[in-house]
C-alpha cells in the first residue's frame, strides 16, 4: 500500500471531474508527477487549479476519476487520508489558526506530536526546530500566528506541512502575497527540495514557473490545455497557451496628456488601527490624464492612505481635494458623489458583497439613483440590463448575472469591481494592488482599462508593489516610506534598483524631482 | 449593626447564587469556543431543573429516597447531553441558523419541563434536596469559612470546574481542537480535525453542564420546581460568556460580580435601606450591559467563526 512507502515516486490522476452547481470546475483532468520533478500548474483564475488540488488533498470529493500513488489507486475521504499517504499542501489562503502559536498549530495536525490527554508541545517544538534547521526556514515555535507577517506565515505553512511528514508537496499560489525578495528565497528553497520530494507548484508568474519547474501543465476552463517540458517553451509561449491568445502587457506609451491637478493630498496624517501615525504628513498630486504610481513595501501607510481617500478612515489633519472639493471629513457616500472611484485592496470583503448577485454588486453605488430606483422601489429590470451590458463589455465570466458575486474567481470579481467603478465615469480612481493574485489575462485586461482611463483624462492613483506594473503604467512614480512620500520621479527615470533603494528608505542625494 | 457581618452575609448568599450561572456559562464557553452559539441554554437548564427534581419527588419517603438527588443529577446531565446532541443535529449537521435554533431549543426545554411538571407533579412541592456540606475545619475560618467552605457539593464542583475548564481548553489536545474549529474550521479540517465531531462533543459537554446548572437550581438552591425556576439565568450565562471573553477566569469573575450584585440588591430590600429597590434589582443587569458595551475592544477576541456553520465543499 502506498501509505507505507518511504518516498512517493509517482503521483498520477486520471480523468478527474468535479462539478459545482452551475460550473464544471474540473473536466476529465489527467496529470502525472514523477520522482525529482516539479510540476508547474498554471492557468487563468477559475481554471480549476485549486479545485483539483483540494481533491488531491481529500477536501473535495471528485465526481469522477482516480488518483494513483506509486501506481496503486488511493481514495481520500478526508484530508487526514491524504496526510497519511504523505501528501502535504500549502493552501492559497493560509490554513493556520491565528490565535494559536506555531507549535499549537503543528500539534493540532499531528496526533503523535501532541500527546493524548495532556497537550505536550515539546514534541511539536522539537519537530519544528528539526525541520527549520534542515531546510533553513527560520520559524519561532512559540510566536502567535497573528503576530507574524504574511511572509513569515507562509514559512510557517511550509514548515507545518513538512512537520506532518509530507513526501509530496502541493503549493497553491504560495508567492502571491510575498515580496519580491521573499519570493526569490522561496523559489530557491523549493528548487533544493525537489531532490527530496516531488512537488506541484501553482503560480501566475511565468518567471517563477521557468525558474522552478521542469514540467508544466496548463489548465483552461477545467481542462488540460497543454502539458510539456518547461525548458522547451518560452514565457511568451506559455502565456499564449494559457490565455488562448498572445499576451502583451500594455505600456504607457501615448504622449504626455496630463492636465491640471485633479486629486491633491496635502500633509495628511492618519492613524493606523494600532494607533500610531501610519500616514505622517504625506502629500501627493495626481493630474488629469495621469497615472501616478505609488511604490512601497506594503505596510508603509498605503492601506491608510487608500482608506482616507475613500472616506473609510478619518484624517487627523491635512487635506484631500478632488477637483477643488475638499473631501476630508466627508462620508463615503459624498466622496463617491464627488467623483471618486475606488478599487480596494481586499476585493472579497471591501470590493463586493459576496452574497449579493453580480447584478446587485454592479449597482451597489447607484441603487438609489433614478436610473435604478423609482422612489423607494428598485428597478430590477434596469439593474439587470445594466449588468448584462457590463458583463459583455468587461468580459465578466459568470454563469449568469444572478450568481452570487462571491462565488466568482478572483479575476472576475475584480472585473465586476472595475466595471462598477469605471461605468460611473469617475474623475479620479484609486486602485489598490489591482492585479494582486490575478492571472496574466486578467492583468492585461486591467492594465488596458487603466490606460484607457488615463487617455480619457481621469486621474489615476495606482498603489502597487509590483515594480514592473508601476514602471509600465505610470507617468510618475511616488515612493512611500513610513507614512511619507520619500520621492516622486518620472517613470522614464525609474529603474528597479532606484525604486528598490527608495522603497528601503534610502533618501537620494539630489532629492526628488517632484 | 456590624458592617462586616452584613458583608459576610451578602457574600455568603451571593457566592452560591453564582454556581448555576458559572456551570452554565462554562458549558456555553465550550460551545462558543467550538463556534456554536447555543441560546437554548435556558431550555436545557429548565429540563435539568425538572429532571433533577423529579426523582426526589417521586421517591419521597421510599427506600430509594437517599439516592434520589444522585439519580436526579445523572438524569439532568444526561438530558443536557441529549439536548446538546439535538442542537448539534440541527445546527452542525443541518446547518440551521443558530440563533433561531437556540430560541427553539429554549422553548422546547422550557415547555417540556413545564408540561411534564404539571402532569407528574401538579402544584409546587418542596423536596429535601441537597444541603450544604461544610468542610470540617475550613468552614470555621472567620469570615471566609461560611462563604467559601459551607457550600453544597454543587458549589465545590462549580468552582472546581473553573481550573478544570481552563486546563481542558488550553492544555489538552481536545481543547486545542475546540479552539481551532471555532476560529478557523477549514484550517482545522485541512489538518485532520473532524470539525463536526468536535462541535458535537463540545455541545454535549455544554449541554451536560447546563443540565447540571438546572439541577442545582431545583435540588440545592430552591429545593422545589416551578416552571419559571430558571428565570433567564440561561440567557445571562450566554451574556457572561461574552462578558468573560471566552475565558474561564473572567467568566468566574462575571458570575461572581453578577450574583453578588443580586445578593446586594436583596440585602438592600431586606435591611430596608432607603433606596428605590427597583433600581437595586436593575443593578446586576445594568452591570452586565455596561461591561459588554465596554469590553468590545478587548484584545482577547472571541472565536472568529462563532455562529457560522461549516461546509467543507463551500467556497471560502
Ligand atoms: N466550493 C465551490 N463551490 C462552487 N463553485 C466553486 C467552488 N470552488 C470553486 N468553484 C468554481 O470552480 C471554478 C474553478 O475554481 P478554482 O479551482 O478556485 O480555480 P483556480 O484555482 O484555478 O483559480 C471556478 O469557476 C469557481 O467559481
Ligand atoms: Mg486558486
Amino acid at each position: 500500500m502506498a501509505k507505507n512507502a518511504d518516498r512517493i515516486t509517482e503521483l498520477r490522476v486520471e480523468g478527474i471531474t468535479k462539478r459545482f452547481p452551475g460550473t464544471l470546475a474540473c473536466d476529465a483532468i489527467s496529470l502525472r508527477v514523477g520522482e525529482g520533478e516539479a510540476l508547474a500548474l498554471v492557468g487563468e483564475n477559475g481554471a480549476g487549479k485549486t479545485t483539483l488540488m483540494n481533491i488531491l488533498m481529500g477536501l473535495y470529493q471528485p465526481d469522477e476519476g482516480k488518483i494513483f500513488i506509486n501506481g496503486s489507486p488511493v481514495r481520500f475521504r478526508t484530508p487526514n487520508d491524504a496526510y497519511a499517504a504523505g501528501i502535504g499542501m500549502v493552501h492559497q489562503h493560509f490554513m493556520l489558526v491565528p490565535n494559536m502559536t506555531v507549535a499549537e498549530n503543528v500539534a493540532l495536525g499531528s496526533a503523535e506530536l501532541r500527546g493524548r490527554f495532556r497537550l505536550n508541545l515539546g514534541a511539536a517544538r522539537a519537530r519544528i526546530r528539526q525541520i527549520s534547521e534542515r531546510y533553513g526556514l527560520a520559524v519561532l515555535p512559540d510566536a502567535y500566528v497573528w503576530q507574524l507577517s504574511v511572509g513569515e506565515q507562509q514559512r510557517v505553512e511550509l514548515v507545518k506541512t513538512l512537520c506532518f511528514g509530507a513526501k509530496f508537496l502541493i503549493l497553491d499560489e504560495p508567492t502571491s502575497a510575498l515580496t519580491p525578495q521573499e519570493t526569490d528565497e522561496l523559489i530557491a528553497l523549493l528548487s533544493r527540495m525537489t531532490a527530496d520530494m516531488p512537488l506541484i507548484f501553482i503560480s501566475h508568474k511565468l518567471a517563477e514557473v521557468k525558474a522552478l519547474s521542469n514540467k508544466v501543465t496548463i489548465l483552461r476552463a477545467g481542462r488540460v490545455a497543454f502539458s510539456g517540458d518547461t525548458a522547451d517553451h518560452s514565457s511568451a509561449d506559455l502565456a499564449a497557451l494559457m490565455t488562448g491568445h498572445e499576451v502583451k502587457l500594455p505600456c504607457n506609451e501615448c504622449a504626455d496628456g496630463c492636465g491640471e491637478t485633479l486629486l491633491a493630498v496635502r500633509d495628511l496624517k492618519v492613524r493606523s488601527d494600532r494607533g500610531h501615525y501610519a500616514l505622517d504628513g504625506a502629500s501627493l498630486e495626481v493630474r488629469a490624464g495621469e497615472i501616478l504610481g505609488l511604490a512601497g513595501v506594503s505596510g508603509n501607510g498605503q492601506r491608510e492612505l487608500a482608506d482616507a481617500l475613500a472616506g473609510l478612515r478619518s484624517a487627523e489633519s491635512g487635506s484631500i481635494a478632488l477637483a477643488g472639493t475638499e473631501l476630508s471629513g466627508l462620508a463615503p457616500r459624498q466622496i463617491i458623489g464627488a467623483g471618486m472611484g475606488y478599487i480596494p485592496e481586499d476585493r472579497q470583503t471591501e470590493g463586493i458583497v459576496p452574497s449579493f448577485s453580480v447584478s446587485e454588486n454592479l449597482t451597489l453605488k447607484d441603487f438609489a439613483s433614478p436610473r435604478f430606483a423609482a422612489g423607494p422601489f428598485l428597478r430590477l429590470k434596469a439593474a439587470d440590463a445594466n449588468a448584462a451590458e457590463l458583463k459583455k463589455r468587461y468580459d465578466i465570466r459568470c454563469p449568469s448575472t444572478a450568481t452570487p458575486a462571491g462565488s466568482l474567481s478572483g479575476g472576475n470579481i475584480q472585473k465586476v469591481i472595475l466595471a462598477r467603478e469605471l461605468a460611473r465615469g469617475p474623475k479620479a480612481l484609486v486602485a489598490v494592488y489591482p492585479t494582486r493574485g490575478l492571472d496574466m489575462g486578467a492583468e492585461e485586461f486591467i492594465h488596458k482599462r487603466l490606460l484607457e482611463l488615463r487617455c480619457e483624462g481621469v486621474a489615476v492613483l495606482l498603489i502597487s508593489e509590483e515594480l514592473d506594473e508601476l514602471m509600465n503604467l505610470s507617468d510618475r512614480i511616488a515612493v512611500i516610506y513610513k507614512g511619507r512620500i520619500l520621492a516622486t520621479i518620472p517613470a522614464q527615470e525609474a529603474t528597479r534598483a532606484r525604486l528598490g533603494a527608495l522603497m528601503a528608505g534610502l533618501r537620494e542625494e539630489e532629492g526628488a524631482t517632484a | 449593626m456590624n458592617l462586616l457581618l452584613v458583608l459576610q452575609n451578602i457574600l455568603a448568599i451571593g457566592v452560591p447564587f453564582s454556581v448555576a450561572l458559572l456551570l452554565a456559562a462554562l458549558g456555553e464557553m465550550f460551545n462558543q469556543r467550538a463556534g456554536v452559539f447555543n441560546l437554548g441554554c435556558e431550555g436545557i437548564m429548565a429540563m435539568g431543573a425538572f429532571l433533577g427534581f423529579l426523582p426526589s419527588f417521586l421517591l419521597k419517603g421510599g427506600a430509594l429516597a437517599p439516592w434520589a438527588p444522585a439519580i436526579g443529577i445523572a438524569c439532568a446531565a444526561l438530558a443536557g447531553v441529549l439536548l446538546g446532541l439535538l442542537f448539534g443535529l440541527v445546527t452542525v449537521s443541518f446547518r440551521a441558523p443558530q440563533g433561531i435554533a437556540g430560541i427553539g431549543l429554549q422553548m422546547l426545554g422550557w415547555g417540556t419541563a413545564g408540561t411534564l411538571s404539571r402532569h407528574f407533579v401538579g402544584g409546587v412541592t418542596g423536596i429535601p434536596g441537597i444541603d450544604a456540606w461544610p468542610i470540617p475545619g475550613l468552614s470555621k475560618i472567620p469570615f471566609l469559612g461560611p462563604i467559601l467552605f459551607s457550600m453544597t457539593p454543587f458549589g465545590y464542583f462549580g468552582f472546581l470546574m473553573v481550573p478544570i475548564s481552563w486546563y481542558v481548553l488550553f492544555k489538552t489536545p481536545w481543547g486545542l481542537k475546540v479552539r481551532a474549529v471555532g476560529t478557523h474550521p477549514r484550517a482545522a479540517d485541512t489538518m485532520g480535525t473532524n470539525v463536526a465531531r468536535t462541535r458535537y462533543q463540545a455541545l454535549m459537554l455544554g449541554g451536560a453542564m447546563a443540565g447540571l446548572a438546572g439541577a442545582y437550581l431545583s435540588l440545592a438552591q430552591a429545593k422545589m420546581f416551578a416552571d419559571d425556576i430558571v428565570a433567564g439565568r440561561g440567557f445571562i450565562a450566554v451574556a457572561l460568556v461574552y462578558f468573560g471573553r471566552w475565558h474561564p477566569l473572567y467568566i468566574l469573575g462575571g458570575s461572581l460580580l453578577f450574583s453578588i450584585a443580586q445578593s446586594f440588591q436583596l440585602a438592600i430590600q431586606v435591611l430596608g435601606i432607603d433606596f428605590p429597590y427597583e433600581f437595586a434589582v436593575m443593578l446586576p443587569y445594568v452591570l452586565v450591559i455596561l461591561v459588554l458595551a465596554f469590553a468590545k475592544n478587548s484584545r482577547l477576541r472571541g472565536p472568529a467563526e462563532l455562529g457560522k456553520p461549516y461546509n467543507r465543499e463551500k467556497r471560502v
